[in-house]
């Protein structure tokens, strides 16, 4: 079963990163940016499991102790088959 | 200008008594409020008074106790009181610097916690003109075996570089500590040092009236609103949960204020300047107002904002990073407009001052407070909290101790101990040499840097020894300072001034007080003896968790002079053959030692006493030593005592050492590992060790031979050599492996 | 790093600001320095490659003019398309500041003419994406065709890695392009230009490239 884990910082919580990018953006001619937010992505693969609700509980987990710092960040997660 | 008060406000609740509780304000205090506006406050002007009355900003409780600190000096240019202070060290250059806290916002999310500490020392520094050229972190940790210590180690640390190494700045020295007193509180004690010249300070009285306030540097979002209240909050089991919104530092968006407002300063558009920083724009709005006599005027629709809809309440309480507050002159607004565009940083006017000594927020067409702006900082509560002196712990005699083991196995276990073992792990991932001009790095007695092309050059450290502050707070607020003193001689600098930041627990209980009062009474008696006077510093109370309170943690920042860098001494033995001396008085004070902690289970007794009469002729002696290029090594002695110290100067080096046995009339033991205070040891060619023991003896100092450097080993005689591999592993090995999860 | 240039050449650098888009007419050296460009947000070096002013280096660069970038200046340049290959992220995850020992393993550029081959130096490095890492294509090329100036190794020049501080693929500290006009390197050889300072092993490739220039005029 895969999943996709993504990761993106809470609304409200500062983003030097994507403001750096949305800026650099600009600089470079790419028009109609209002705004960038930099996030991460996790591709997973789960084994030993069909049950979609056991794999999102397990995923839920993952982010929760290790993906996702939820001081800051929150999480979505997808499973995709 | 006066706004009639009809036209306050609307779309704000009633005040309850929870929602002054919510904002930490005691029921009295709520009280001093309405008597002295009158009526009941709008929700912003609460907000407004719980920032400016909260201990952070306040310093409610400390306020009469830090009046006792000696705060002058005829090299002070600037005491405490101001974003940093200043200090003239000749050729026209003065040194700007201060330590600060981040305890809570550290504990919560380690990383952005430190970041955003660093962050604001930086910018307490550049704010009064300074570039700043060192840096220094004091950081305490819970119990090693404690769940959260590692995550928070490691967090830490990577927001203290991730934020320094960025910026540019070299963090050159620092202290890191565990004790179980820290687990629910860590701490964080950032120290930044900047160069200014003398004829150009900047301050944050605003003068003037009808003068553009400015606001510069990143937008305001909803940033750690009320920080400040929860750093002056203790911790429940619920604060956890209870996060507010984390702070997020940007070191690229500082970097560019820095150098837009170093270039500002230069083309005099400045007038006043204040950082943004606890409580951002209601701190920095009523000091400058206050400081200059004058009232300010704000339109909060003009403040650059980064989220929609924020209120006047959440602008004012904001403590989004890297932000500033100027007046200009105005007719170099469009100068300083232009300098800050070039920089890529928001620049709006968001006010004036006015002569009314009123502090009046507008936002959306309505007035959201309107208040005294002198009272809002002078009347705000002070306390002169009962307080008990810690009682006296009984003295530990070296003969009632018992030794579980040999000195050797004793040695090799204390080098390896948490406190005492190698740094290295941390100091490494901070950027130490940026710049060219670090001159001694981490790792020593102080940090050097050069100053500019030199021959000048700085010296900092940052000292304290929460144990003895817990066992002795008098004794242990003099430690702190004598030991800075020592560390800075130990390098060959003169001790000029310090910086204190003072980390304590519940003031509202008696005996948390009796330790601040302790120690800062310690402090003030040390400063004054040392003439090494208090020029800025911070307070951190209410560092508890479940009512356990820290160790009392008052750091100090010291920072001394060199003439000629070239000069300065490190601690590393130099060459096989020269002969180690000791200075100073080694009775063997066993009392709240590392050695009777680590190795006898027994964190016991009196701290030892210091004599501060001798710190400073000990420390002049050996500053002279230096000078005169009579010395090949030098070192304080300090935590582990004079076989740690020893160990340590091998270790520096890759040179052993071979010693005589400790004299007789004292116990092995208490010989080698005791703390006395007021000690250092110091290395010189056969040759000179004569002139240098005449020398003691002419200056009525105590000294004596130890034996010689050499070899591969530590071998005291009558004991097992431990060689330096054996002592190096221990050394390097604990601090990387317990991050790694193996030990 | 202008201390540096001007300490060892006599010759004060002209400071270029990233939004210009020519460099000063006479140049005969760039220099990408290193500093945590744009806060080394989204990658190391890559909102500052693309500059405006980056365009002119490259055109110089072209030309055949001495394009030196360090620490981050590398990453720039890597970034830019002006080297082969990417900084990873140092191999245990952290940033490193130490000192490290370089084996030079040419003297007949002009940027290590100042040093011989086989030389070990001790320079301080400063980063936490120090890992140098291209494809095996790029790697065999780079080293069939003599462009590692430097790499890490022990004191006595071994290459091991235990001296590989960042996990470097060959323990690549530093490369040149084809035409050997454009090096980058990870560790920093102007912090340690001063015997004031602690060691002035650094100096030999600055001295090297102003003694080149003498030459050349």
């Amino acid at each position: 079963m895969k999943a996709r884990v993504t990761v993106t910082l809470k609304s409200g919580i500062l983003d030097p990163q994507g403001k750096a990018i949305e800026g650099a953006l600009r600089s470079l001619g790419v028009e109609g940016v209002a705004s960038v937010r930099q996030g991460k992505v996790f591709d997973i693969e789960l084994e030993g499991t069909t049950d979609r609700a056991k794999a999102e509980a397990a995923l839920k987990a993952a982010a929760d102790k290790l993906l996702a710092n939820t001081v800051i960040e929150n999480y979505r997660i997808e499973v995709v088959g | 200008m006066a706004i009639a008060k009809d036209t306050l406000l609307r779309n704000e609740p009633r005040i309850t008594p929870e929602l002054v509780a919510e904002h930490g304000l005691k029921p009295d205090e709520y009280q001093r409020i309405l008597d002295l506006i009158g009526r009941e406050p709008t929700l912003t002007e609460l907000g407004i008074f719980s920032a400016m009355w909260n201990e952070h900003c306040s310093y409610k409780s400390s306020k009469v106790h830090l009046r006792g600190l000696p705060t002058e000096a005829p090299w002070v240019i600037q005491g405490p009181g101001e974003n940093a202070g200043v200090i003239d060290i000749g050729d026209g250059l003065a040194v700007v610097f201060k330590m600060e806290s981040h305890n809570h916002p550290s504990f919560i999310e380690p990383y952005q916690g430190a970041t955003t500490g660093v962050g604001g020392i930086l910018r307490d520094v550049f704010t009064m003109g300074a570039r700043p050229i060192a840096c220094l972190n004091a950081i305490s940790f819970g119990d090693p075996k404690h769940p959260k210590t590692r995550h928070l180690v490691s967090g830490v640390v990577a927001g203290i570089g991730g934020y320094g190494n960025s910026f540019g700045v070299p963090t050159v020295g620092g202290q890191t500590r565990f004790h179980t007193r820290y687990d629910g509180n860590n701490l964080v004690n950032a120290m930044a040092v900047g160069l200014a010249r003398t004829d150009s300070i900047f301050y944050a009285a605003a003068s003037g009236v009808g003068m553009p306030i400015v606001y510069l540097g990143s937008k305001t979002g909803r940033d750690g609103i009320h920080g400040a209240s929860m750093a002056s909050a203790e911790f429940g089991e619920d604060s956890e949960e209870k996060r507010p919104t984390v702070q997020v530092g940007d070191p690229f968006a500082e970097k560019l204020l820095l150098e837009a407002c170093l270039e500002i300063m230069r083309k005099d558009c400045v007038i006043a300047i204040q950082d943004m920083g606890a409580a951002g724009l209601t701190c920095s709005a009523v000091e400058m107002g206050a400081k200059g006599d004058l009232g300010v005027t704000l339109d909060l629709d003009k403040v650059p904002t980064r989220e929609t809809g924020m209120s006047a309440y959440e602008m004012m309480l904001s403590e989004s990073q890297e932000r500033m507050l100027m007046v200009l002159r105005p007719e170099k607004e469009q100068e300083a407009e232009d300098i800050f565009r070039k920089w890529g940083l928001d620049f709006a006017i968001v006010g004036e001052t006015t002569p009314t000594k009123r502090f009046i927020v507008r936002h959306g067409g309505d007035v959201m407070a309107d208040l005294p702006i002198k009272e809002l900082g002078d009347e705000a509560p002070v306390y002169n909290r009962p307080f008990v002196e810690s009682p006296k712990l009984p003295v530990i005699h070296a003969g009632d101790v018992t030794h579980p083991m040999s000195m050797a196995d004793a040695l090799e276990r204390l080098i390896g101990s948490p406190d005492l073992c190698s740094k290295r792990w941390v100091w490494e991932q901070y950027d130490h040499i940026i710049g060219g001009n670090t001159v001694q790095r981490p790792g020593g007695d102080a940090g050097v840097v050069r100053i500019e092309d030199g021959p000048k050059g700085l010296a900092m450290t940052a000292d304290v020894t929460p144990r003895y502050c817990e066992a002795d707070p008098f004794e242990g607020g003099k430690q702190a300072v004598a030991e800075a003193y020592r560390n800075l001689c130990a390098v060959g600098a003169l001790p000029l001034a310090i910086t204190d930041n003072l980390n304590f627990g519940n003031p509202e209980k008696p005996e948390i007080m009796g330790q601040f009062v302790g120690c800062v009474r310690g402090i003030a008696a040390a400063c004054k003896a040392l003439d090494f006077p208090v020029v800025s510093g911070n307070v951190s109370l209410y560092n508890e968790t479940n009512g356990r309170a820290i160790l009392p943690t008052p750091t100090i920042g010291g920072v001394g002079l060199l003439n000629d860098f070239m000069k300065s001494m490190s601690s590393g033995f130099k060459d096989s053959g020269d002969t180690i001396l000791l200075i100073g008085e080694n009775p063997g004070w066993l009392g709240q030692s590392l050695y009777l902690r680590e190795i006898c289970g027994r964190e016991e007794g009196a701290p030892p006493p210091v004599d501060l009469e001798h710190e400073k002729r000990h420390g002049a002696f050996v500053r002279r030593l230096i000078l005169d290029s009579q010395v090949t090594a030098v070192h304080d002695i300090s935590d582990g005592g004079l076989l740690v110290a020893l160990a340590e100067m091998a270790l520096a080096s890759g040179l052993g050492a071979t010693l005589d046995a400790a004299p007789a009339a004292v116990p092995a033991q208490a010989f080698w590992f005791g703390e006395d205070q007021a000690r250092y040891v110091v290395t010189a060619k056969a040759a000179d060790a004569e002139k240098v023991l005449a020398k003691a003896t002419a200056a009525g100092i105590p000294a004596r031979t130890l034996g010689t450097v050499g070899g591969k080993a530590i071998a005291v005689k009558g004991e097992k050599a431990v060689p330096l591999a054996t002592l190096n592993a221990a050394f390097e090995g604990w601090l990387p492996a317990y991050m790694a999860g193996k030990a | 790093m202008a201390r540096t240039l001007k300490l060892v050449s006599g010759v004060e650098p002209a400071m270029v600001w990233h939004a210009d888009t020519a460099l000063p007419a006479g140049t005969d050296l760039v220099v990408v320095p290193g500093g945590f460009s744009y806060g080394d947000y989204l990658r190391c070096g890559a909102i500052a490659a693309r500059a405006p002013i980056m365009d002119a280096v490259r055109a110089f660069a072209a030309k055949g003019g001495l394009v030196l970038g360090v620490c981050n200046g590398f990453q720039i340049l890597c970034e830019s398309g002006l080297l082969p290959g990417v900084l990873m992220r140092n191999q245990q995850l952290k940033f490193i500041c130490r000192d490290v020992y370089l084996r030079v393993e040419r003297s007949d550029t002009p940027f290590t003419r100042g040093y011989n081959a086989g030389q070990v130096i001790r320079v301080p490095v400063a980063h936490g994406e120090g890992n140098y890492i291209a494809d095996g294509e790029t790697i065999a090329r780079l080293e069939g065709e003599g462009r590692v100036l430097f790499r890490y190794s022990s004191p006595d020049g071994l290459v091991d890695p235990d001296w590989n501080h960042n996990g470097a693929i060959n323990a690549i500290a530093g490369i040149v392009n084809g035409q050997g006009n454009v090096l980058g390197m990870m560790p920093h050889p102007e912090n340690h230009v001063e015997a004031v300072i602690g060691c002035t092993d650094g100096r030999g490739l600055f001295a090297g490239l102003s003694d080149h220039f003498d030459k050349a005029a």
